[in-house]
């Protein structure tokens, strides 16, 4: 299949590929540029564990097509961590046990991170309807809500 | 209540919620997945499926797919037959299809493999393979599968004129029926416990390489079990050269297992024999689809449930028939001499005189399975039948289901049951009345009275359940015939730190810290300073892995004797250091002292320093153990759940408006993990009981065969869990422990399902199996009348 060049910021870094239309964004992320912290859990935009952002927007990269982020800007859960100082939902996470096997958790925190983005100090029930896009098996959300309801008060201080 | 810490913070011993190790990766996008392993050269595997449940193969014509430039090979079972491997074992000693030669039997079966340079090309392969096929008939119901005249499946037996795989039964029939002939009250309940998939975020799939130029073959996969793994593949593919020493096994970071990444599916060992076809390192990942429709099941037990007893509440005898739906090959997981796992814990919490079970199981034009769904070997099926039915002989009788259980609590331990288990130790009614206290349960029933009145629908249900983990005992407990122990290998270096890897696999549960924490426990090394190693058969030490809640149970305790081991080694070292006897001295979390003289010490980064560089005369150097231990009994944690919820009489939808959770696992190592183990449980007990399905059409078609079909549960359905604990220690378990991570899972939908009915019966409504939807619930309302 014919390729077509894209150029996208990851992480703050510019790439340039030559990809198939069809290849998934999340492919991408994973295979061309080798940042495989973003997961696969479905194939129905269901899940939420290949959640990152574009254009500081979240999205499930299981269901774009790298060609729609030519010339857009992602961020990735490997973009959280800043200068050797881990993101306030990074620590949440830890502090709160907020993860267990870990397989949700990049698309989690990508999620969690867009919230407070927009809402540094939502309610449980704006943190519980902002995360409802994202499948957790292990932890059953109590201590997710915890982790973000952390990040928020530790970026607040 | 809390385990009470013997160790400081800084050592994080039992009892302190220290926080993760393997955080530190995966906070950061650095966990190591099987999809994320990327090798030079390495070649992609996808599947052809069939898209019926029950048909001939007539022909495959792979030459539209090998003519895409990409595809390599189009494997199927013909050529797979040319090595015998075109079927393969399962664990519970039945066969599978590796690739069919003849027929399908469950819609979404392998039929071919499509093996390409690239994961789309492959894809595109899989589309290109024409399979004719042609329709056999669909036998998917399991009480007609077992009727005289059914079309029989298993025609690749000889022998075969039934589809009836096993039957099983225990207990005293006899004195059953006679308990039964006399009873003052008798009631009968149909319990049906449908299929469902585990359903762990990451899928199954491996990484296999074959290194010709050394014969060795390494397999990255998505596996609870890699050294029991091992010994299968070392078995099963001998005969084409795969000698065990030369098979690696390694389980990476696992993204949730819940029982489904014990078996072994057909996906591994088509991945594996490519590689070693074509010396390349292939990779096969399946997608959720494939996952939900063709991983194991679990559950799929009709249960027809009967109990006998007095008129004051009393219960006598117990007696369950079961039909189980194994799909077209038994593929359970459970230890062989169980065919029914441990079903036969269905007495529960409560002391019966006498009862029997029997299950009969039978083959259907499904996928195959039988694995747990986070819980250990049957055991939810069997307390949902015991709650359910508890619950049903309270209300018969009128009286509260919380009294009714206090009457037949099991109080003496150890406790031997009807079915010959021997209960370790158990504090039910305390578990209850912390429940009952908790959620304020005298007011509930006012507040239920009252609304009753003005029509609204409210209940609450109780599931005061037992489990049984830790399996097992290597007299009885074997899986193709290994024991069922665990193990640890412990060794401390010179400057005190350690190292321990254990034959068991977290998925989740967070062993690079328990684990650390129970050395940190036996030998005063800090935690943080104990690195813990698992999954990779070339470095760690046999054992069966981690399912049925059996990590803490059997290898946390090989990691304290294996410790125990070490601490007497560094005892000698001490008094050699010392110069006193052995006798002279005491233990306390870290250090050795001189009876008498606290100042005279040396502590445990003294002895294991010396252990490299002053050694008595005549010891051997190093300070390292190992153990493999083999558990005296199996442990019993317990619990008693309550649940509340309101239904809409509009909707039928339950809303859960409060849901209290008491555990009891004995002591505990790490109690942040086992709140969050619990969280986890109850919404994988939640799940089933008002979510998740998989049926079939009468042609055998999946009803619920992706996440848009099949629900699991958001942020925004599931509760907020309520969690509070008593601690009753396990007597034989060295630590104390008994395990967690299934009993939520095994408690919850009963106590759900009891709220329900509880909220419904004054309408004469006795039972409604799981899932309770609100298309069931409405169609209930309408019935009697009540719905708005």
């Amino acid at each position: 299949m014919a390729k077509q060049k894209i150029r996208v910021t990851v992480n703050g870094i510019a790439h340039e590929a030559e990809v198939e239309p069809r290849m998934l964004l999340v492919h991408f992320i994973r295979e061309v540029l080798s940042l495989t912290g973003t997961h696969i859990g479905c194939d129905t935009t269901t899940c939420g564990a290949c959640t990152l952002l574009l254009d500081e927007k979240p999205i499930k990269s299981c269901t774009a097509f790298a060609v729609m982020a030519d010339g857009r800007e992602i961020m990735t859960v490997e973009g959280l961590e800043k200068d050797g100082k881990l993101d306030p939902v990074q620590d949440g996470f830890h502090q709160e046990h907020g993860l267990q096997c870990g397989f949700c958790t990049p698309g989690m925190m990508m999620t969690s991170y867009a919230l407070l983005k927009k809402n540094p100090s939502p309610s449980e029930e704006d943190i519980r309807w902002a995360i409802s896009g994202n499948l957790c098996r292990c932890t059953g959300y109590v201590n997710i809500v915890k982790s973000v309801q952390y990040a928020s008060q530790k970026a607040a201080h | 209540m809390a385990t009470e810490p013997r160790t400081s913070p800084e050592v994080g011993g039992m009892g302190h919620s220290i926080k993760r190790k393997e955080d530190a990766r995966f906070i950061r996008g650095q966990g190591k997945y099987v999809d994320d392993i990327q090798l030079p050269g390495m070649l992609y595997l996808d599947i052809v499926r069939s898209p019926y449940a029950h048909a001939k193969i007539k022909k495959i014509d792979a030459s539209k797919a090998t003519a895409i430039p990409g595809v390599l090979a189009v494997i199927t079972g013909d050529l797979l037959k040319q090595y015998n491997l075109h079927w393969m074992p399962t664990l519970m000693s039945d066969t599978q299809m590796v690739l069919p030669v003849e027929k399908v039997m469950h819609q979404g079966q392998e039929v071919a493999a499509v093996l390409a340079t690239d994961k789309y090309i492959a894809a595109d392969g899989v589309q290109a393979v024409e399979v004719d096929y042609e329709p056999l008939p669909v036998v998917i119901d399991p009480f007609k599968a077992l009727e005289k005249g059914a079309p029989v499946l298993r025609t690749d037996k000889p022998d075969k004129k039934d589809n009836h795989i096993f039957h099983w039964e225990a207990g005293d029939k006899e004195g059953t029926d006679k308990v039964f002939q006399q009873a003052e009250v008798k009631i009968k309940q149909d319990i049906y416990l449908p299929r469902i998939n585990v359903a762990s975020i990451e899928t199954c799939g491996c990484v296999a390489h074959f290194d010709k130029a050394q014969g060795k073959l390494t397999v990255w996969m998505t596996t609870q079990a890699p050294h029991a793994i091992r010994t299968v593949f070392a078995l099963v593919a001998g005969h084409v050269g795969l000698s065990e020493e030369k098979i690696r096994v390694i389980s990476p970071d696992i993204g949730g297992g819940f029982g489904g990444k014990v078996p072994v599916y057909p996906g591994y060992v088509i991945a594996v024999a490519a590689s070693v076809l074509t010396g390349k390192p292939v990779k096969w990942i399946e997608d959720r689809i494939e996952n939900l429709q063709a991983a194991s099941f679990a559950r799929d037990y009709h249960i027809t449930a009967e109990l006998a007893g007095k008129k004051d509440g009393t219960l006598q005898a117990l007696r369950f028939k079961t039909i189980a739906d194994h799909g077209y090959t038994d593929a359970a997981a459970n230890p062989s001499k169980f065919p029914a796992g441990l079903f036969h814990i269905c007495t529960g919490s409560y002391d019966f005189q006498k009862a029997f079970v029997e299950v009969d199981a039978a083959y259907t034009n499904k996928p195959p399975g039988g694995i747990a769904y986070r819980c250990s070997f049957r055991v939810t099926e069997a307390v949902h039948a015991i709650e359910r039915m508890v619950d049903i002989y309270a209300h018969q009788l009128g009286m509260d289901p919380a009294d009714l259980r206090k009457k037949n609590f099991i109080t003496k331990f150890p406790y031997k049951s009807p079915f010959g288990f021997e209960y370790d130790s158990g504090n039910y009614a305390g578990a209850l009345d912390l429940a009952m206290k908790k959620i304020g349960y005298a007011e509930l029933r006012k507040e239920q009275a009252e609304k009753r009145k003005r029509g609204e629908l409210m209940g609450i249900g109780i599931s005061s359940f037992t489990e049984i983990v830790g399996a097992g005992p290597s007299k009885h407990y074997d899986i193709l015939g290994l024991k069922m122990f665990d193990s640890c290998e412990l060794r401390v270096h010179p400057t005190g730190k350690a190292i321990a890897r254990f034959g068991t696999k977290s998925q989740g549960q967070g062993h690079e810290t328990t684990y650390a924490q129970i050395i940190a426990e036996e030998l005063g090394i800090p935690a943080e300073h104990v690195a813990v190693e698992e999954g990779d058969t070339d470095t760690a030490p046999y054992g069966l892995g981690t399912y049925a809640s059996r990590s803490t149970p059997v290898a946390g305790a090989a990691g304290a004797m294996a410790a125990r081991k070490v601490r007497e080694k560094a005892k000698k070292i001490a008094a050699h250091l010392l110069e006193v006897s052995e006798d002279d001295l005491v233990w306390e979390p870290g250090k050795f002292y001189v009876k008498g003289s606290p100042s005279k010490v040396k502590t445990i980064q003294e002895i294991a320093f010396a252990a490299y560089t002053n050694h008595p005369q005549g010891m051997e150097a190093g300070l390292e153990a190992v153990n493999y231990y083999d558990p005296p009994n199996l442990t019993f944690p317990f619990g008693s759940y309550i649940c509340v919820v309101d239904i809409d009489r509009g909707t039928g939808q339950v809303k859960i408006r409060r849901f209290v959770a008491v555990d009891d696992c004995g002591n505990i190592i790490n109690p942040m993990i086992v709140d969050g183990q619990i969280h986890g449980g109850l919404t994988m007990g939640l799940a089933p009981a008002m979510y998740e399905e998989i049926n079939y059409d009468a042609d055998g078609n999946i009803q619920g065969g992706s996440l848009m079909d099949y629900l699991v549960p958001t942020s925004m359905e599931t509760p907020k869990w309520e969690t509070d604990k008593t601690c009753t220690p396990s007597p034989h378990h060295p630590l104390g422990a008994k395990g967690v991570g299934e009993s939520a899972t095994v408690g919850a939908p009963a106590a759900i399902a009891n709220a329900v009915v509880d909220a419904l019966w004054h309408l004469g409504v006795r039972h409604i199996d799981i899932p309770i939807t609100p298309p069931k619930v409405w169609a209930v309302l309408k019935e009697k009348g009540v719905a708005e």
